[in-house]
């Protein structure tokens, strides 16, 4: 155990290395110039060389990497060209909103996801199963800008269930974390069908059903255990496809996380908050994968981990 | 007879409204709350440059000099007089008495120095900073080598004496710029590179509390040297709202003005709605949306060909297409601006005219590139342009990108041709001058510039600079017919094709009440925030 997490861990230090080298090198392909963005309208040649200067921008590329690679490492993201403030305390300050929308948004999959999953497989071919899983196919289609502005229109503006966006309150989670949410809910309806059914064709659930088991404690306790482990791994995957997510559905809801921090930062091209966030998610995504694989083997004890 | 009629009425008519007048000064009280889609990014006034934190600083912080609210009139602020000198290379200021900082601390003569040094300082990286190269020890402390400039001296607290190196008409324009405005020493030098996040001022608003991304809280400074302003107690500005969710919440109550402005796809539901006859607020901008042709470059180094597009483009139909939301532009000034010359008409919609031009300048077969920003409606803005152009037989393809690039091809002469909408010049300060260095001037015409047709006239650049060497009060309207003249002159060589002047449509709640202008102010974007008022405070 402790040998595959020390492979794991040197894996994922590796992978965070490259996405560091694939970051600092996306940001010069951009056909854009950082320091024009900076001195503004009416600066001059000069005071645009200056702040070149300034910035370690006028150094070859392999040695900017290697002075913004030594950052890194103490935890120094750099400063905002835009705020001109460190960038570690700012993304830092928007990353709970973010978790705890994620937080939100599995669990509200989970609780979409399941139950229509297990429906769907025990009824099989028949009419609820169908209308479930067109159901799931309409929310994975869906764009989240679309749901998210319907479900405020619906819910917040013409009904007044929920506060029209906005942040601190549990009400306020409800929404966004529904938007973000559904498509996974529908994906794992589609992913609980498929295992159930064929848990349930394994022959100790006929065994329990010959034994004279309820359908109800058949489905829920023998195939319900065994059915579900292939989607535990799969929410460890879910941060990943959350943190693109998050991008759109934050700014929809005046969510103050740091999908919306991406976004002005991409706007205004403030590089340095741009390759933080970028940075700080995948350590996130990277840990959500390291976690995924060390749950398995923990519910199902058939996983080895090597 | 007749005549004295009228002026005794006109008198009578005076004196029953000047205490009207009196009794309707509004009363303090009350609060408003703005929304905006983006977080505002620093409150620093030296560096904050753009639209969204203009204004807020604007009630933090003071100037010297300010202008009248909602027009574009200037008047002295934190001075209370000032003198110039016959060469126009003095100017002497005396600061008023009984301005504080919200820290509680004087403003003096001493801070006023600082804050212009801070503003020209590199460390800085104060966009605006090279708006002051004319004070006397520019170069030393923008090339880093001096920390003070020599071209301020402040003989007791109350005087500020500027030397400049060039008499410069637009002087007393750079006194009321964001960037020239006071800050105390201290609280910048504790703040450290917190400064932006935690700013003090002398304004008529303190700050209170910056939530990131959520919300930043002002309240009344109740030692404001004018008295009985602002009239609101507090301002909450609250960020990460949807336009589109914005004009929901202000229809059910809960805002009092949509900051980012109506959202395009519910302006025609919006305005159409008699219900929203007093809150929705139009007004003129210093702004003009243009395409700029690289004149450096063949085909439009031919004047005839770059005049020939401007003859192409049917800028009504551009306008209908954004929902009426500018006026088609016939010169690169506005008509808000002064030096905007109404007998200039431009070039008229004559494609028949483009044709026989185009055949005129003999370049053949003319295939080009049309940058354009990539968020609506620029793109679609884009498109008329691109059929306009095909009309009379130029093939321009369309590149659409963000900003940052539109930019960057625009500064390194890549481009052929920008759309400049997304990005367009609005003026810094209500002056023709502001309207030309960076942008048709050779100034501007450089690598990384902003004079993205790289046009370079020596001879208007002359002129130019012999139009703001008139400082002198008596001069001022000489001064303003030069720059029409040199204006005129830029339109006839066509280097843009200037499209349209953006008009500016305010939505804000019944809670709040004011002159309409304060609402489309032309210093301050969305509204002015410190002469509006809330009516449930009245």
């Amino acid at each position: 155990m402790l040998r595959y997490l020390a492979k794991r861990l040197a894996a994922s230090v590796l992978i965070l290395l490259g996405v560091s080298i694939v970051t600092f090198g996306l940001t010069f392909m951009i056909p854009a110039d950082p320091v024009t963005m900076i001195a503004g309208r009416n600066s001059t040649p000069q005071m645009r060389e200056q702040i070149r200067v300034q910035l370690g921008l006028d150094k070859p590329i392999p040695e900017q990497y290697a002075r913004y690679l030594g950052r890194l490492v103490t935890g120094d993201l750099g400063i905002s060209y835009a705020r001109k403030s460190e960038v570690a305390p700012l993304v830092a300050s928007r990353l709970p909103p973010t978790l705890l929308l994620m937080l939100g948004a599995i669990i509200a999959e989970l609780m979409i996801g399941l139950p229509a999953g297990i429906y769907a497989a025990t009824r099989r071919g028949r009419f609820g199963d169908k209308a479930a899983m067109t159901l799931s196919f309409l929310s994975v289609s869906t764009p989240q800008f679309v749901l998210g502005l319907t479900l405020l229109y619906l819910f917040a503006y013409l009904w007044n269930w929920f506060p029209l966006g906005g942040y601190g309150k549990i009400s306020n989670l409800i929404l966004p974390a529904l938007t973000l949410g559904l498509a996974g809910g529908g994906w794992y309806s589609r992913m609980m069908r498929s295992s159930m059914i064929e848990v349930l064709r394994n022959d100790y659930i006929r065994t329990a059903r010959a034994k004279g088991m309820s359908e109800w404690r058949v489905v829920m306790k023998h195939g319900f255990r065994n059915a579900i482990l292939p989607i535990v791994a799969m929410i460890g995957l879910d941060v990943g496809i959350f943190m693109s997510g998050v991008v759109v559905v934050e700014n929809v809801f005046g969510w103050p996380g740091i999908g919306q921090l991406m976004w002005q930062a991409i706007q205004s091209l403030d590089i340095p908050v741009i390759m933080g966030v970028t940075i700080v998610a995948a350590c996130f995504i990277v840990l959500g994968n390291l976690i995924a694989d060390l749950v398995s083997p923990l519910i199902d004890p058939r996983i080895r981990l090597r | 007879m007749k005549k004295l009629l009228f002026s005794a009425v006109a008198a009578l008519t005076l004196m029953a409204a000047a205490p009207l007048a009196m009794a309707d000064a509004p009363k303090q009280g009350g609060q408003a709350i703005i929304t905006f889609n983006n977080d505002l990014t620093t409150l620093d006034p030296q560096v904050g440059y753009d639209w969204q934190n203009w204004s807020v600083i604007k009630s933090i912080f003071d100037g010297l000099m300010d202008y009248k609210p909602g027009t574009t009139e200037l008047e002295p602020d934190l001075a209370e007089s000032y003198t110039v000198s016959d060469d126009g290379l003095t100017y002497t200021f005396t600061l008023r008495d009984g301005v504080k900082f919200h820290n509680g601390r004087p403003m003096t003569s001493s801070d006023v120095k600082y804050s212009f040094e801070r503003a020209v300082n590199p460390a800085t990286q104060s966009p605006g900073g090279g708006y002051f190269g004319m004070i006397a020890g520019y170069d030393d402390v923008a090339g880093g080598k001096a920390t003070t400039l020599s071209g301020i001296e402040t003989p007791d607290d109350k005087t500020v004496i500027f030397k400049l190196t060039r008499p410069d008409a637009t002087f007393l324009h750079l006194m009321a710029i964001n960037f020239g405005y006071v800050v105390p020493k201290e609280e910048v030098e504790k703040a450290g590179a917190d400064w932006g996040k935690n700013p003090v001022g002398t304004g008529a608003f303190k700050f209170v509390e910056w939530v990131p991304g959520q919300s930043i809280k002002l309240e009344r400074n109740k030692d404001y040297y004018k008295p009985n302003t602002p009239y609101l107690d507090a301002i909450t500005f609250e960020f990460g709202q949807d336009p589109t969710v914005a004009v929901l919440r202000l229809k059910k109550g809960e805002i009092d003005i949509v900051g980012d402005g109506i959202p395009p796809a519910q302006f025609a539901e919006l305005t159409a709605d008699p219900a929203n006859k007093d809150l929705i607020v139009v007004g003129d901008q210093l702004q003009t949306g243009y395409v700029t042709m690289n004149v450096t470059q063949p085909p439009f180094d031919n004047i005839k060909v770059r005049q020939a597009v401007n003859m192409a483009i049917n800028k009504d139909r551009i306008v209908r297409l954004i929902n009426n939301r500018a006026a088609p532009a016939n010169q690169p000034l506005p008509p808000a601006m002064p030096g905007y010359n109404p007998d200039n008409k431009g070039f008229a919609y004559d494609p028949e005219g483009a044709k026989k031009l185009l055949a005129e300048a003999g370049v053949g077969e003319i295939n080009t590139e049309l940058y354009v920003m990539n968020v609506d409606p620029n793109p679609r803005i884009a498109q008329a342009i691109q059929q306009d152009l095909a009309a009379v037989g130029i093939k321009a393809e369309i590149r659409s990108l963000a900003q940052a690039e539109v930019i960057a091809a625009g500064g390194s002469g890549k481009a052929p041709m920008v759309w400049s909408g997304g990005m367009a010049w609005i003026a810094d300060f209500p002056d023709p001058a502001n309207f030309y260095y960076g942008i048709l001037g050779c100034a501007g015409a450089v690598e990384g510039g902003w004079n993205w047709s790289r046009y370079c006239n020596k001879a208007l650049d002359e002129r130019a600079a012999k139009a703001d060497s008139m400082v002198k009060d008596d001069q001022k309207d000489a001064r303003i017919s030069e720059w029409k003249a040199i204006f005129d002159d830029v339109t006839k060589e066509a280097a843009w094709a200037p499209v349209f002047n953006e008009k500016r449509f305010t939505y804000h709640s019944d809670r709040l009440g004011g002159d309409p202008a304060l609402f489309t102010d032309p210093i301050h974007i969305p509204v002015n925030y410190d002469y509006i008022y809330a009516k449930d405070a009245q």
